[in-house]
């Protein structure tokens, strides 16, 4: 397969979101904005212990408050939910036992906020407290008390993967090296709180769904198990979305919640979260101990890597066994490496459950990978860029140990326009005193080809309308969250079809009016949704190609299409205008409607014979390569960076404007977790549920981020594309870390350097001298 | 205790009933249905709900409505004329300015302020005046490069 070329100069184009002007003008409806008369008031009751036993729950007082329309417990939600079939032990309000503090355990709708808070404090919950562990060394000893009965051990996976002979590598190397690394736990922090509008007609018995969600048909599927409905009696709606960065992907307590209080108050329940509720929902990156081993021979060809890795996964299943396998997946595939081992621990711990989080899993592996690589590069007086080079992968097609297929690469593309662009070959050993250069590299999937509600549908289903209007109407469930996979399908369907964007109209992520899309995670939407526009409007163009040949007395293999017109080929004669195209087809049919699908071929799910193999399979992997300058003030520990250069392999820049701003801020949000974020618990109490004590950067802390996009054009994707917003997030943290070496000597093991940890790394320098 | 609260919005003299307690932000998005001026945190964190007070910045998420009795208060709404785009809206429209959108309300307000302040602002004076409000898409940039934008 060869990807199409574009020809009619709307993909490449730097293109403004479709939906830009509501953004920019207020009138972009979120969820909280939506109309919500009548509605009643949903809270949330949240647990006080980290673990214990329910003995009881008493409502009473509640219920009897005037103004308190309904109260659930526990009692109430007898299913399990969870992201994925094989490990659904979450219930939407705690039933037996809480495992963190913050795990719901009794809502109520009222008619008004300050009745519904009141009735909050007079539910009474009766707790046995049990030992809670926050240290996931602590919850896997012997005789700790599990959090879930089937994992007595309070190890939710583990992981011992072995592919070639590690052992024999590292024999084989000039230089082994092993470094222990720490990240810390880290959050999204969409900028939206979370919040669900959910109306119930108890007539129909029908549900109305409005919420924050990055997959609304996960929450269509879990809204029904957890309330034992009808599929068909729910409509979930995603309005315009405040991010989502991973967070919103698994179907989140709230929001079945909602669903829950509007069926049992019998009407319309709005369910606001606060800042701080949105923290405790949490489901980010957990905090990792990694081992990393690398051996290398004296010219830096890697013989063998080891990855040891302990996540502290929190307190339910959510993601964590994809979260643990993707933290060894994504070992293979970046460079050319012979034998590669993987011993993974997910472990159950007292705390907000973790989930998957942009670079899903992969970020804090890489990121001890490729600064262990740094590290010992330095040792053996090469360049980083050097030991990078000699381990690229020989040719391309390339198949990993692990079954992942490579069919485009332009990661030494990237490695040469990056190391040019920050002026490495001249400025790299020769920085001022207390800066620095660094280099990192990471890729990640265009999406997954193995979607974990396997149904045997096609990846992505797109419909097409065309009517007697002219216009064109896009029909997808994918949620545009932000990142502008609405204005992509309209680019595609404007690129096939000739015509101006401005006569598409999309139509997204609505339950009554979509058809169903697996939703916005792991990087999937551009490159499966892409592709079925791209089959949804190839076929319109040959249903409307036939039409303009009937009426111009021409073969329909002719007939071209280009500024709103279809012509003859070749003819001086300018055609036919779009809409007189559309008359001529619509005759004796009627409003046509085409479907566009994509399948992912099954060469590309991984392989049956390798456990866990379906986890990291994909079509087609991003690359990038990236330099940070960063300075270190000595006396505060300040770490600041001063310029960022990121080369990425995005297949095709679609829209090279949404392109650049993705990349940007998926470097930025790797800065973030390098520099800044952590979240912090005190005998399980969130101690960092805001936006003050949780440092988000703000604009001074901030880097200007050159971006140099790199166009390997992929055979499978859309016009060539991959995706181009997670295999650039990673390269920061081990960039940085190599950048802070050059300003001090100092080889940190833990992130994030905030001016505390990098002021003790100072002084024990200095102590050490 | 609910008092009348007299002051304009958008250019428009408003007279309401308002509770002492409602917050500027409550009154806009729920009396008056101005929806996009946000709400991101539980208070003062995240610069969402950045309106105009007689010109200067102001967040309405810790502000009572009634200590802007008789000013002038600006939201989003008010910036496009007769439905047209003000400089800043375009600019952070075609440069993407906005991904998600939720703190595109505040940000642009926020710029708003600065540029009625300080008609050609530099790079640094941009990020220094816009730093309390928290994007999470965009890594900023393109949102520097939207104020310079409506500026050049």
């Amino acid at each position: 397969m060869n990807a199409l070329v574009p020809r009619n100069g709307k993909i490449g184009a730097r293109t403004p979101l479709i939906d830009g002007v509501e953004k920019v003008t207020g009138k972009a409806k979120y969820t909280a904005d939506l109309a919500h008369v009548g509605a009643l008031v949903g809270k949330i009751l949240r647990s006080t212990k980290a673990h214990a036993r329910i003995l009881s729950i008493d409502v009473s007082k509640a219920l009897a408050l005037p103004g308190v329309v309904a109260v659930v417990t526990g009692a109430d939600t007898p299913v399990p939910f969870g992201v994925l079939p094989i490990a659904e032990n979450e219930y939407p309000l705690a039933r037996e036992k809480v495992r963190y503090r913050g795990d719901p355990v009794a809502a109520l709708a009222a008619i008004d906020e300050k009745t519904a808070e009141a009735a909050l404090r007079l539910i009474h919950v009766d707790y046995e407290e049990l030992p809670a562990y926050y240290d996931p060394r602590k919850a896997m000893a012997p005789g700790a008390v599990p959090l879930h009965d089937d994992k007595p051990n309070n190890v939710l996976r583990e992981v011992h993967n072995e592919f070639g002979d590690a052992e024999a590598g590292f024999a084989k190397a000039d230089l082994v090296r092993s470094k222990t690394y720490r990240f810390a736990e880290v959050n999204h922090v969409h900028i939206e709180p979370n919040a669900s509008l959910a109306d119930y007609d108890p007539e129909r018995g029908y549900l109305t769904l409005h919420t924050t969600t990055q997959v609304p048909y996960y929450v269509h599927l879990k809204v029904a198990q957890c309330l034992q409905m009808d599929t068909s009696r729910i409509r979930v709606v995603k309005p315009f979305l405040g991010g989502g960065f991973g967070a919103r992907t698994e179907t989140l307590s709230f929001e079945i919640i909602a669903a829950l209080l509007a069926v049992k108050a019998e009407g319309k329940v709005r369910l606001l979260q606060s800042r701080e509720e949105t923290f405790i929902s949490h489901r980010g990156r957990p905090a990792a101990e990694i081992t990393m081993k690398l051996g290398l021979t004296k010219d830096g060809k890697i013989t063998a890597c080891h990855a040891d890795v302990v996540q502290t996964g929190g307190a339910y299943a959510g993601y964590g066994i994809i979260t643990i396998l993707y933290s060894g997946a994504l070992l293979h595939g970046l460079y050319d490496i012979p034998a590669i081992k993987h011993d993974a621990w997910r472990v159950y711990t007292n705390t907000p459950p973790c989930g998957a989080m942009r670079g899903h899993g992969t970020v804090d592996s890489r990121a001890a990978f490729e600064d262990l690589l740094n590290l010992m590069a330095e040792e053996l007086g090469l360049d980083p860029f050097q030991v990078r080079r000699i381990n690229l992968i020989p040719q391309i097609p390339y198949t990993t140990m692990l079954a992942q297929k490579v069919m485009s690469y332009g990661l030494p593309e990237c490695l040469d326009k990056v190391m040019q662009a920050s002026g490495w070959a001249e400025r790299r050993g020769k920085m001022p005193k207390g800066r620095g250069l660094g280099l990192g590299c990471a890729h990640f999937v265009s999406g997954t080809s193995t979607p974990k509600h396997w149904t045997g549908e096609p990846h992505a289903t797109v419909n097409l309308k065309v009517d007697f209007d002219g216009g064109l109407t896009l029909f997808t469930g994918a949620a545009d969250i932000g990142q502008g996979s609405s204005t992509m399908a309209a680019q595609v369907v404007a690129e096939v079809l000739g015509v101006d964007i401005k006569r598409i109209s999309v139509i997204a992520a609505d339950s009554a009016l979509t058809p169903k899309d697996n939703g916005s995670y792991s990087s999937r939407v551009t490159f499966m949704m892409g592709n079925a526009a791209l089959d949804a409007a190839t076929q319109l163009k040959e249903k409307l190609a036939q039409a303009a040949a009937r009426k111009l007395e021409a073969r329909p293999e002719d007939i071209v299409n280009h500024d709103e017109h279809f012509m003859v080929a070749g003819s001086q004669d300018k055609g036919l205008a779009f809409g007189d195209v559309v008359k001529e087809a619509l005759i004796d049919t009627g409003t046509i409607t085409v479907k566009g699908t994509f399948a992912c071929p099954k060469e590309f799910m991984g392989d049956k014979a390798i456990r866990g193999s379906a986890i990291g399979a994909t079509m087609g992997f991003c690359y990038s390569a990236q330099v940070v300058e960063a300075e270190v003030d000595e006396i505060t520990g300040k770490v600041r960076p001063i310029k960022v250069w990121v080369a990425v392999d995005v297949g095709r820049a679609l829209n090279p404007l949404a392109v650049e701003g993705q990349i940007q801020g998926g470097v930025w949000m790797g800065m973030g977790q390098a520099l800044s974020e952590e979240t912090r618990f005190e005998d399980g109490r969130m101690l960092h549920a805001n936006l003050i004590d949780y440092r988000v950067p703000t604009m001074l802390d901030s880097p200007d981020i050159e971006v140099i996009i790199v166009e390997s054009i992929d055979p499978n994707g859309p016009f060539g594309a991959k995706e181009a917003s997670e295999g650039m997030l990673a390269g920061f943290l081990p960039a940085v870390m190599d950048a802070v070496h050059e300003a001090t000597g100092i080889r940190p093991d833990q992130l994030p350097l905030s001016p505390e940890r990098m002021a003790d790394y100072l002084d024990a320098k200095e102590a050490a001298q | 205790m609910k008092s009348i609260l007299s002051l304009w919005v958008n250019g428009r003299l408003r007279e309401d009933a308002v509770d002492s307690a409602t917050l500027l932000l409550d009154y806009l998005r729920d009396q008056l249905g101005l929806t996009g001026t946000k709400q991101g945190c539980d208070g003062g964190e995240c610069g969402a709900c950045t309106v105009l007070v007689d010109d200067r910045p102001r967040l309405a998420c810790i502000t009572l409505a009634h200590q802007v009795a008789g000013r002038r208060v600006e939201t989003i709404e008010g910036l496009a004329q007769n439905g047209r785009l003000s400089r800043l809206q375009q600019a952070f429209h075609e440069k993407l300015g906005t991904q998600c959108g939720f703190c595109t309300p505040g940000m642009i307000m926020a710029a708003e302020a600065l540029l009625r302040q300080n008609p050609d602002p530099t790079a640094q004076e941009i990020k220094t005046a816009l730093s309390g409000n928290l994007c999470r898409c965009t890594g900023y940039v393109k949102i520097v490069e939207a104020v310079r934008e409506a500026v050049l």
